[in-house]
């Protein structure tokens, strides 16, 4: 066994070193035949027949030679190596050719290694925690409406916790994290950080270690315990440099509305590896964690995310059905409670990225589709060459080369090119990739975290051998095969053979234009939805505005805000260019948050009573460009001593009186207080554009404490530009003002479109490279059609044929190839469309004007490749085709 | 000639150039060749050429080494001497051969007896 091993070693070692153990053998023959000779003259013979003797005895060198490679080295190597070789030398002389198929195919691989990678990262490859099959997302409300309505209060987790029989452990974090600012001071500028509330239990349940130090110990999350927080490796790096002596010593942060203020101590960093945001925010980057503390959250309302570890062998549906015992036994246990938390569990990573998953296959598909025009049309280019190389394959058989060879020299010749297609479509691969980790206004999971790894690699090399072999094995099979006589006698002009061989690439190009076809109907349905959702009545004015975090200092009291704040905003209005200004503590399609809120006569109905909550000054309404339908904005007299007011949108006012006019109505709402409703505005899409509007209410800042303030302002002016100025105003005004960025809102909303845009452009652009390849591919074969049909046409031209008749012949031919292509194609889609009808917004998977279009496009596009051809054609020489020059 | 009987033949010339160099000491290609002609009876080895494929397998399979070396009549040539592991090899062989033809001729014996019957 290890003698075999030893020898096919020593052989594949030998194919590579071939020139030197010729020479040696060149050497041992030599010597050889010398002591032949030698030998013979001892017998007497002449010098002359002493020779012939000897080089009779030996035999025939060459032979022995030949013996002597196959036994040392691998003869099917040998044979590739010789296959490699030649292809090279072929493929050089024909270097446009070469070119042009590695660019399509790299560019067909390289889609196919990217789409990959992000499929990989966001669907197939577990999350980087421990064993993250049995980790579970906890939602109320079926996951549905606004984080209020999917998360739980201290409470609820607690009593779930202790009394569960389902899981090792539960966990949870704070997901108002947004509404917490923090700043790191003492170190220049005050600047704001991104901060997490996290359970004692939350690292050691996803199984995160952290790289230096530890994890929190109970005592640091008991409110009044030391303070202490671990760094996120990212902001380890940006803020202290990567210096390890941080752990254990102290920073300053300060917390806006939560308890944490002061020296707070670094107990470690996490990895690299871990990235809260990609996995449960997408887009956000966490800088450091620090303990939830219960307590001090146990009065809050709904405002923890809960994961669950499940005992080993625990299913998910066991749980489920636990679950829906134990929550209304809970419940029963808890009058005090505000709901029963009903809960749907999911898999965390199917709540991750389970609504991108059809998205995804989707895509997927779709790059699939791409590589089959890309093979196709590569096929149809070899098989154009196979024809002006039939002469060769012909004189090659003649030869005595078997056809077994000659197919295999052709599956050669495909497979080099598209093995070089695929390194070059490797780096596509990888400069998309990369561009795309570092999108962080892409609100995709995981994103993050796309890169070609070990997986990508081999799917590159799966791809790239089967393509080779899809589009290899046609041209391949086709001239290994032919008569020998036909192909040696003629160029291929006229005779059967070439009608065959146009036969088989017209199939081909009908194949790919009914492709290209499906793709671009999908594109043009994906992108008509995204534009639809551009156009979807958001119900605020986005351009123009924008919006940046600020701190006031009102002493801790409501009766001062009021004065502060319109001071604030009166020196921001007069920054020249700014147009309007205001404040909410939350922005529509950013993070929110919701209450009860009822109409007073309908306080006990118990139906969904919810509504969106935004705590806003004077003038927000308009600055945001939302419309009020009756009533007044907020106003700087609806003070702490005066009644409280509130402005809903109208969609509460449809809940609580429908049909009726809300204005001057009283409604129970924040801290169960009677509030008096001034004003309705139009309905403001807050949590996707998808979906319509929820319930949602304004009140006064002037009444109300905000969860951070948001200062908006309208400029038609680039925002950077006034930023300064603004940030001069806000520091002279309030000098612990953060430096902090404006953001425009415009950014919100396409950070909320993202997902829809990244498919929608994604399978537009592969419906364009589709369409360019299928346009390819007719001018391909009509172009070879007008060479073969040149004597003809030079008859037919010579027999009075007009110049147009042979133009229209020849644009015809290609508007049937096209047609009988779209005539397939659009069957197709029709079916595709009903598959990825859930993907569509505002869009028929039937609508007749995309088909329409894409119809006409793809046809204009055909008669475009044909046209070239076709006046080529018209312009044939009659006489000097006669003469056959 | 088939591809069985080529398989045969190439074992037996392994043989025969291992038990060569087992009894002969280190030898260059053209002595081992000439060695098992005259052994043979010349019936062997058609041409001598053939020798070398089988010399150039048995050395990548670790059963002979080869240096290159100066021979008695003061002339550069490569030698072959037999390995270790190439005498272990030839005493399997060797035993295999001597059952292989004992059954061949126990077979053959028996099927010109039943001719005869």
């Amino acid at each position: 066994m290890i003698d075999r091993l030893r020898e096919t070693w020593n052989r594949a070692v030998a194919v590579f070193r071939g020139s030197p153990l010729d020479t040696d053998l060149d050497a041992e023959i030599a010597s050889h035949i010398e002591a032949a000779i030698e030998d013979n003259l001892h017998l007497g013979m002449a010098p002359e027949e002493a020779r012939r003797r000897a080089l009779v005895r030996f035999g025939p060198v060459v032979r022995a030679m030949e013996r002597h490679r196959e036994a040392r080295a691998l003869p099917a190597l040998d044979v590739l190596r010789q296959d490699l070789r030649f292809t090279l030398r072929t493929l050089r002389r024909d270097r446009a050719f070469a070119c042009v198929v590695m660019l399509v195919l790299a560019l067909g691989i390289g889609a196919n290694v990217a789409v990959f990678s992000v499929v990989n990262t966001i669907l197939l490859r577990p999350l980087n925690f421990h064993e993250p099959d049995r980790l579970v997302w906890f939602a109320t409300h079926g996951g549905k409406g606004g984080l209020s309505d999917q998360t739980y209060t201290v409470s609820a987790f607690e009593e779930f916790q202790r009394h569960n029989q389902s899981f090792q452990d539960v966990t949870n974090y704070q997901t108002f994290f947004n509404s917490i600012q923090y700043k790191l001071t003492g170190r220049g500028d005050p600047l704001p950080i991104v901060g997490v509330q996290v359970a004692e239990n939350f690292f050691p349940m996803l199984g995160v270690k952290p790289v230096i130090g530890r994890q929190f110990t109970p005592g640091e999350c008991r409110k009044g315990g030391r303070a202490a927080a671990l760094l996120s490796y990212r902001f380890w790096e940006r803020q202290f440099g990567g210096d390890p002596s941080i752990v254990g010593r102290t920073i300053a942060i300060n917390a806006a509305p939560a308890d944490i203020t002061g020296p707070v101590t670094v107990i470690g960093v996490l990895p690299a590896s871990f990235d809260f945001g990609a996995v449960f925010s997408p887009g956000m980057q966490v800088d450091f964690y620090v303990p939830a503390y219960l307590d001090y959250w146990r009065t809050w309302g709904n405002t923890l995310a809960v994961v669950g570890r499940l005992k080993p062998g625990v299913s998910l549906a066991q749980a489920q059905v636990e679950s829906n015992i134990l929550f209304p036994q809970l419940r029963a246990a808890h009058r005090e409670w505000w709901e029963d938390y009903k809960s749907t569990l999911s898999g965390l990573q199917d709540r991750v990225s389970g609504k991108l998953r059809r998205s995804l296959y989707v895509l997927w598909c779709a790059v699939g589709l791409i590589l089959l025009i890309v093979c196709i049309n590569v096929s149809n280019l070899m098989l154009g060459r196979a024809m002006s190389r039939g002469k060769e394959f012909a004189m090659r058989t003649a030869l005595g080369a078997g056809r077994g060879r000659l197919v295999r020299q052709s599956l050669t010749e495909s497979l080099a090119l598209s093995a070089a297609g695929a390194a070059l479509g490797l780096v596509f691969a990888w400069a998309i990739t990369s561009s795309l980790a570092h999108q962080s206004q892409m609100a995709l999971p995981l994103l993050s975290t796309v890169r070609v790894d070990g997986a990508a690699l081999a799917w590159t090399v799966l791809i790239a051998l089967s393509a080779g072999a899809v589009f290899g094995i046609f041209p391949a099979l086709k001239a290994s095969g032919g008569n020998l006589q036909d192909a040696l006698k003629d160029g291929g002009t006229g005779m059967s053979q070439g009608r065959r061989h146009e036969r088989v690439r017209s199939t081909l190009v009908v194949s790919e234009v009914a492709l290209a076809c499906v793709l671009l109907i999908g594109a043009g349905l994906l992108s008509r939805s995204f534009l639809r959702l551009l156009d979807v009545n958001l119900g605020f004015a986005p351009t123009h505005v924008a919006a940046i975090k600020i701190e006031f200092d009102d002493g801790g009291s409501l009766a001062r805000r009021g004065p502060v704040l319109a001071e604030i905003l009166q020196r921001v209005r007069a920054i020249p260019g700014i147009e309007a200004a205001g404040m909410t503590d939350m922005l529509p399609l950013d993070r929110n948050r919701s209450w009860g809120m009822r109409a007073k006569e309908n306080v006990n109905d118990r139906k969904a009573h919810g509504a969106f909550v935004y705590v806003v000054s004077p003038g927000y309404l308009e600055t945001m460009g939302m419309r009020l339908r009756g009533g007044r904005d907020i106003s700087w007299r609806d003070g702490p001593e005066s009644e409280p007011a509130i402005v809903l949108n109208e969609a509460a006012a449809r809940r609580e009186w429908p049909g009726q006019d809300p204005v001057g109505r009283l409604v129970v709402g924040p801290s169960r207080r009677e509030a008096r409703v001034v004003g309705v505005i139009s309905d403001v899409r807050e949590s996707s554009l998808e979906e319509q509007a929820s319930a949602q209410m304004y009140i006064p800042i002037t009444q109300f404490n905000p969860e951070g303030t948001e200062l908006v302002v309208r400029t038609r002016l680039p925002i950077s530009t006034v930023e300064p100025a603004v940030m001069s105003t806000l520091r002279s005004l309030n000098p612990a003002q953060p430096r902090t960025h404006f953001r425009a809102i415009q950014q919100i909303v396409d950070h909320a479109v993202s997902p829809r845009r990244f498919l929608a452009l994604l399978v537009s652009a592969f419906a364009a490279f589709g369409l360019i390849l299928a346009c390819l591919g007719i001018y391909g074969v009509i172009s070879y059609s007008v060479t073969r049909q040149s004597q003809e046409i030079g008859i037919r031209m010579a027999l009075g044929a007009t110049a147009a008749r042979i133009q229209f012949g020849v644009v015809a031919q290609t508007l049937r190839l096209a047609l009988i292509g779209i005539a397939i194609g659009s069957a197709a889609s029709f079916v595709v469309a009903r598959a990825i009808a859930s993907l569509l917004f505002g869009t028929e998977p039937t609508d007749p004007a995309i088909f329409a279009a894409m119809i006409a496009l793809l046809a204009a596009v055909a008669l475009l490749a044909g046209h070239l051809p076709a006046r080529r054609a018209s312009r044939i020489e009659p006489m000097a085709v006669l003469r056959g020059v | 000639m088939g591809k069985g009987n080529l398989e045969l033949l190439q074992g037996t010339l392994d043989l025969m150039v291992l038990h060569t160099l087992a009894g002969m000491g280190p030898l260059h290609g053209y002595g081992v060749a000439r060695r098992i002609e005259q052994v043979s009876g010349e019936e062997v080895l058609l041409n001598q050429g053939t020798i070398y494929a089988s010399l150039v397998r048995l050395q990548q399979r670790g059963w002979i080494s080869a240096e290159w070396g100066v021979s008695d009549n003061n002339r550069k040539a490569k030698f072959y001497a037999i390995t270790r592991q190439g005498r272990k090899q030839l005493a399997r062989d060797t035993a295999y051969w001597g059952r292989l033809t004992g059954v061949i001729g126990r077979v053959l014996a028996f099927a010109s007896k039943g001719d005869e019957r």
